[in-house]
C-alpha cells in the first residue's frame, strides 16, 4: 500500500557510542544529542507537532526513566508525546503512522540505552516467555549460538565466513566517528560456541535521534530528504523451538510490504548484532554482493540497545542526505534471535 | 570535578504468575515426570505446549503425552555458565524434540565437552529430586543411546494441579547518578542544599538532574539554596510503611527552599501532625552521620505569605 503522505527523515544525530558513560544520566546522554538534531533543521521543541521515544527501564534498572529523558527535550508548555519500550525504529513508525494520518507534519524520535550499569546478557533473558524460557537464563548470547550453529548445520555459513563478516563490519566502522570498535580485531575465544567474541557485539551506551517531517515541510528542512517509501514490521512466534532459525519469514514480509523487492536497493542497514544474524537477514532481504551492507560499521560496531535500530534508519537516511545513496533499505530487529522485524525503504529524489 | 559516585543496586522482583489450563498440565506434569505436548488442528504436536497454535491462532486443548527422549536440533556450549542457568558447570544448550513431538523445547544438556555434543545427538530427560512444578523440574538433558519413545493420548488431568508459579528474578546493576547528581550529593555531605540554575529560564531546581525540563538545556550554575524553607502544601500520612520507623500520623510535604525555583519532598517533624499548614518556615535537621536532612522543623518564624510561594506549590 502507498503511503498516502510523503514522509521523510530529515535529520540525524547519535552520540558517540562507548562502554561505559558513568560521568551522565541517561538525559545528561541525551540532551546533547536533541539538540544536534534539532539544530540540523533550525527546528526548536515548539515546532515539533509529535514526539516519540523508546527505551527500557530494565538495561539501567531506573523505572519510569523515559519520563527523566523527557526532560532533555524540554515539555513546556505541554507537547505531544509517546513512549514505547522497544527500539527507537518502533517509536520512529508511530511517528510515522502520526505523520500519515495527518495528526502532525513533524515529528522528534529518540532512543537511547544505557547497558553499562548493568549485564546486558542477563537482562535480556527478562523479554523471555516467563514460564517455559526465563526460568532457565538464557541469555542472548545463547540463543544466538543456536541459531548460528542452526545455520552452520544447514550449510548456510562457517566460523570463517563469521569472521569474515565481523571483520568487514569492523573496518567499515573505521570511517565512523561514532562506533565503539573501529577497525577489524581478533576473534577472540568462543563466549558461546559456536560464537567468539568478535561474532557479538560491544555493549555499551549511546541514543540516537532523528526528524521526521511530511511534504514541502521536508523539502524546507532538509536538501535532499530521505523519503520513507514504506514501512513495515512482522512478529514471529517467540518459541525458537517452533520457527526454523535460519530463516526470517518476518523479515521477508516486512520488506515485500515496505517495497523493497520492487527496485534494488544500492545500501542495506541492517540490524544484525550477531555475525550470524546478518547471513539470516541478507537471505531473507535478497541481498546480493552489489548492494552496501552496513558501511556504517552496524551494530557489531556499536550496539546501543534500543537504539541501534533506530540508529540502522538514521545511517541510511544520511546516506541519502548526502547523496551517496539513491535507495536504502534499513532493518531493525527485537526479541531473541531476530524474532521482530522493521523494515524501511528510504529514497532520495532524482538529482 | 570530584570522583564520580557509584552504588551497587539490585532489583528483585518474583513475579507471581497464574497458568491456563495447558501450561497448568504441562508444569503439573513435569512434577509428577510426565512430558505433555498439544495438539494442533493440523496434527502436529507442541512440545513445549502452547494454549493457541502459533500459526493460525486456533485454541489448543488435545494433550498428549510424548517421551523423555528425544533429539538435539540445534546447540551451543556455554563454557562459562552465568547465575542461575542450568548448570554450574560448562554445559551446551540445546534444542530438543521429545520423541513424538514435532516442535523443540529449549533446555540444558549436560556433556563432558563441546566435542561429545552434535545436532541429531540422542538425549533424555533428567529429572530435578525436587520438583514443584516449573520448567526447572527437568535438571538438565543427558546423552542417551537407547528407544525411540512413543506418543500416548492423556487426559492431562493430576491431583493437585498446579495453577500458578512464582518466578523469582534479581538483576545486580552499579548505579551512577551522573554528574548534576553526584554534584548535590556530594553537597550534601556537607549539609549543604545545591540546586542548578537553568540558563534560559532561570529557574534553580532542586534536586538538579543536569537539565530543564521546560527548556530542555542543561542546567548550569551551582546555586546553594536553603537551608531554610517555606510549606507550600502537605498531607498527613496514616500508613505506615515497611521498615520505615516513623510513628503516623505524621506530615510529607512539598518544601520550597529560599532561592529554589520548585519545592522538594520531606517530612515534617518537631510540631504535632495537625498544627502543619502552608506557609510553615521550616529548617533542616541532620541526625550524626545523616547524608540527608532527617526532617524539617518550624524555624519559629512568621509564616509566609501565600503570596511569596504560590508560584511553587
Amino acid at each position: 500500500m502507498a503511503p498516502v503522505r510523503d514522509v521523510a527523515i530529515v535529520a540525524f544525530a547519535q552520540s558517540d557510542h562507548l562502554r561505559r558513560t558513568d560521568e551522565v544520566s541517561e538525559v545528561e546522554m541525551v540532551m546533547p544529542v536533541l539538540h544536534q538534531v534539532l539544530s540540523r533543521t533550525g527546528l526548536k521543541t515548539s515546532d515539533i507537532d509529535f514526539t516519540c521515544s523508546g527505551s527500557s527501564d530494565y538495561l539501567a534498572g531506573r523505572a519510569f526513566s523515559f519520563t527523566m529523558a523527557l526532560d532533555g527535550v524540554g515539555a513546556w508548555p505541554p507537547i505531544s508525546e509517546s513512549h514505547v519500550e522497544m527500539d527507537g525504529a518502533w517509536a520512529l513508525y508511530e511517528a510515522w503512522v502520526k505523520i500519515l494520518t495527518g495528526e502532525a507534519d513533524t515529528a522528534l524520535v529518540y532512543s537511547y540505552g544505557k547497558s553499562s550499569p548493568g549485564q546486558v546478557r542477563d537482562v535480556l533473558t527478562r523479554q523471555l516467555d516467563p514460564y517455559y524460557l526465563a526460568p532457565l537464563w538464557p541469555d542472548s548470547v545463547a540463543l544466538a549460538a543456536l541459531q548460528a550453529q542452526a545455520l552452520i548445520d544447514a550449510g548456510d555459513t562457517d566460523e570463517p565466513a563469521l569472521a569474515g563478516i565481523a571483520a568487514r563490519s569492523r573496518t567499515s566502522a573505521s570511517d565512523n566517528p561514532h562506533a565503539q570498535l573501529r577497525g577489524a580485531r581478533a576473534q577472540g575465544d568462543y563466549q558461546v560456541r559456536p560464537l567468539r567474541t568478535g561474532d557479538c557485539p560491544p555493549v555499551g551506551d549511546g541514543a540516537a535521534a532523528v526528524i521526521l517531517a511530511a511534504g514541502d515541510r521536508a523539502r524546507e528542512l532538509c536538501a535532499r530528504p530521505a523519503w520513507i517509501r514504506g514501512m513495515d514490521h512482522r512478529i514471529e512466534a517467540h518459541s525458537l523451538g517452533v520457527r526454523d532459525l535460519t530463516d526470517s519469514p518476518s523479515t521477508r514480509l516486512a520488506a515485500e510490504r515496505a517495497g523493497a523487492f520492487d527496485r534494488p536497493v544500492d545500501t542495506a542497514e541492517l540490524h544484525a548484532p550477531f555475525t550470524s544474524q546478518e547471513v539470516v537477514l541478507r537471505k531473507a532481504l535478497k541481498l546480493d554482493d552489489t548492494v552496501a551492507v552496513n558501511p556504517s560499521g552496524g551494530a557489531l560496531a556499536a550496539n546501543p540497545v534500543m537504539a541501534a535500530g533506530l540508529i540502522r534508519l538514521g545511517e541510511a537516511a544520511a546516506r541519502i542526505h548526502d547523496g551517496t545513496s539513491h535507495r536504502a533499505l534499513a532493518h531493525a530487529t527485537s526479541g531473541p534471535c531476530l524474532q521482530q522485524n522493521l523494515v524501511a525503504v528510504l529514497e532520495g529524489e532524482a538529482q | 570535578m570530584p570522583e564520580l559516585l557509584s552504588a551497587p543496586l539490585v532489583v528483585e522482583f518474583p513475579f507471581t504468575r497464574s497458568l491456563g489450563p495447558v501450561q497448568s498440565a504441562f508444569l503439573t506434569g513435569l512434577r509428577e515426570r510426565t512430558l505433555l505436548g498439544v495438539r494442533t488442528t493440523d496434527g502436529k504436536v507442541l512440545v513445549p505446549p502452547v494454549e493457541y497454535d502459533p500459526v493460525t491462532a486456533d485454541e489448543l486443548r488435545d494433550l498428549v503425552e510424548v517421551a523423555p527422549t528425544g533429539t538435539v536440533t540445534t546447540w551451543a556450549w556455554n563454557p562459562t555458565p552465568r547465575r542461575d542457568q542450568p548448570l554450574d558447570t560448562p554445559f551446551a544448550w540445546v534444542l530438543v524434540k521429545l520423541d513424538g513431538a514435532d516442535t523443540a523445547l529449549l533446555h540444558a544438556l549436560d556433556a563432558p565437552d563441546a566435542d561429545s555434543v552434535h545436532t541429531g545427538q540422542r538425549v533424555r530427560v533428567r529429572w530435578s529430586e525436587e520438583r514443584t512444578g516449573a520448567i526447572t523440574d527437568i535438571a538438565c538433558f543427558e546423552p542417551y543411546e537407547g528407544e525411540t519413545g512413543e506418543v500416548t493420548p492423556h487426559e492431562g488431568r493430576f491431583t493437585d494441579m498446579v495453577t500458578g508459579i512464582v518466578a523469582p528474578a534479581r538483576l545486580d546493576y552499579t548505579y551512577s547518578p551522573g554528574r548534576a547528581q553526584t554534584r548535590y550529593i556530594n553537597a550534601l555531605a556537607d549539609q549543604k542544599t545545591v540546586g542548578e540554575r537553568c540558563p534560559s529560564c532561570r529557574k534553580v531546581y532542586v534536586p538538579p538532574r543536569g537539565a530543564c525540563p521546560t527548556c530542555g538545556v542543561a542546567t548550569t550554575d551551582q546555586v546553594e539554596v536553603g537551608p531554610a524553607g517555606t510549606v507550600t502544601t502537605y498531607c498527613i500520612v496514616n500508613i505506615k510503611a515497611r521498615n520505615l520507623d516513623i510513628e503516623v500520623p505524621y506530615v510529607y510535604a512539598h518544601i520550597a527552599l529560599d532561592g529554589a525555583g520548585l519545592a522538594l519532598h520531606g517530612r515534617i517533624g518537631g510540631i504535632p501532625y495537625d498544627e502543619v499548614r502552608m506557609g510553615l518556615r521550616v529548617e533542616p535537621v541532620w541526625t550524626e552521620g545523616g547524608r540527608y536532612p532527617d526532617h524539617y522543623r518550624p524555624t519559629g518564624e512568621p509564616d509566609a505569605a501565600y503570596d511569596t510561594y504560590k508560584e511553587l506549590i
